[in-house]
């Protein structure tokens, strides 16, 4: 006889993903890797803030995996500068995910203790929701977005450790309201620090190196 | 496009389930989707055809209960639905805390066949 019968599940859908995600940090974390997940919307700043970051921690010894497909700069330019870079061909994905960051890490030649920095793919939404193996969370944004974006991706505001709001020096071209901007921040995230930068002249990211060698240590 | 490795998630974790029951086959999967975990539902439903093929869950009927997003004020104690650009409670124009409500994506139950 055939019968129906409702079974109770209540099993989150992100359980695997996470359970990877630790198994990284954890093993990275062993090795004396700090893991930045860097996430911000297409052209933020986020590859021009991590050039600026490892010029600011001369001491560290760097790693980069690159997810962005958006940018101007590449890994062509990161791997120029010294840095040891990995591509990840993410075929028009929207986010990164822990599968892909244990698969891309094989890659990786990690010899010594560091820093390992993570761009995430240009988009504001699905890339807040997946833990990749990282110890924090970087938010890039820039002003030439508008000081709306709080209100309009609040999970990222509400998920980052750290935000950097780059391209300080357009403020006074877009009408950037740094009042409304913060106010949205704050009711998201009381404690997370806002460092305003200028990626381009490297202005700002004294602070942010500090800043990262003291969470790090 | 993400929704493909989530589905396959769905399906398993479905058929895990149904697996343990002893179940010959899974006939509805409801999943609670927070508007802020960003799924679409029709992607899901695409996807979960085409993955679906095969295991216990073909042919399963995916059914979808949406959470909208509640902010929380610290003064009055109210959950609310936040106008857009705002996160200020309705009573009292301060503004409110995220809350955990909106963020769900988990499988909450199935109807199986045994
Ligand atoms: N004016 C100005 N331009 C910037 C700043 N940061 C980045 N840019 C420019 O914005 C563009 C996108 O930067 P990029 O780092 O590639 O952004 P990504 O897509 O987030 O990695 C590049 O042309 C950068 O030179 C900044 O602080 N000020
Ligand atoms: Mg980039
Ligand atoms: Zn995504
Ligand atoms: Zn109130």
């Amino acid at each position: 006889m055939m019968s129906g019968k409702e079974i109770e599940v209540v099993q989150n859908i992100f359980d695997e993903n996470d359970r990877i995600a630790s198994a990284i940090n954890e093993s990275l974390d062993k090795r004396g890797i700090f893991v930045i997940n860097i996430m911000g919307a297409p052209g933020a700043g986020k590859t021009s803030s991590i050039i600026n970051m490892v010029k600011g921690l001369p001491e560290e010894k760097i790693y980069v995996i690159e997810g962005d497909i958006e940018s101007d700069i590449d890994t062509v330019k990161l791997k120029e500068l010294g840095i040891e870079t990995i591509q990840i061909n993410t075929n028009g994905a929207c986010h990164l995910d822990a599968p892909t960051i244990e698969k891309s890490l094989l890659e990786l030649t990690i010899n010594q203790p560091g820093i390992l920095f993570i761009e995430n793919i240009g988009n504001l939404v699905c890339p807040a929701e997946f833990q990749i193996g990282e110890h924090i969370k970087m938010l890039i944004c820039s002003a030439a977005e508008g000081s709306d974006k709080p209100y309009k991706y609040p999970l990222a505001f509400e998920k980052a450790n750290v935000i950097l709001l780059t391209k300080c020096d357009l403020k006074e071209y877009v009408d950037f309201n740094d009042e409304f901007f913060l106010r949205g921040v704050r009711a998201l995230n009381k404690s997370v620090p806002v460092f305003e930068v200028n990626a381009k002249t490297g202005t700002g990211f004294e602070e942010v190196s500090q800043w990262l060698r003291n969470k790090k240590n | 496009m993400h929704e493909y490795p989530i589905t396959e998630q769905i399906v398993k974790i479905a058929s895990e389930k149904a697996k343990e029951n002893n179940a010959r086959r899974v006939t509805r999967i409801t999943l609670v989707v927070g508007e802020y975990s960003g799924f679409i539902g029709e992607s899901i439903q695409m996807y979960f055809d085409i993955i679906s093929k095969g295991t216990l869950c073909e042919g399963a009927v995916l059914e979808m209960e949406n959470v909208k997003a509640k902010w929380r004020c610290p003064s009055c104690g109210i959950d609310y639905i936040r106008k857009p650009l705002s996160f200020a409670c309705p009573q009292c124009g301060q503004d409110g805390e995220p809350t955990t409500i909106g963020k769900e994506f988990y499988v909450k139950n199935l109807e199986v066949e045994t």
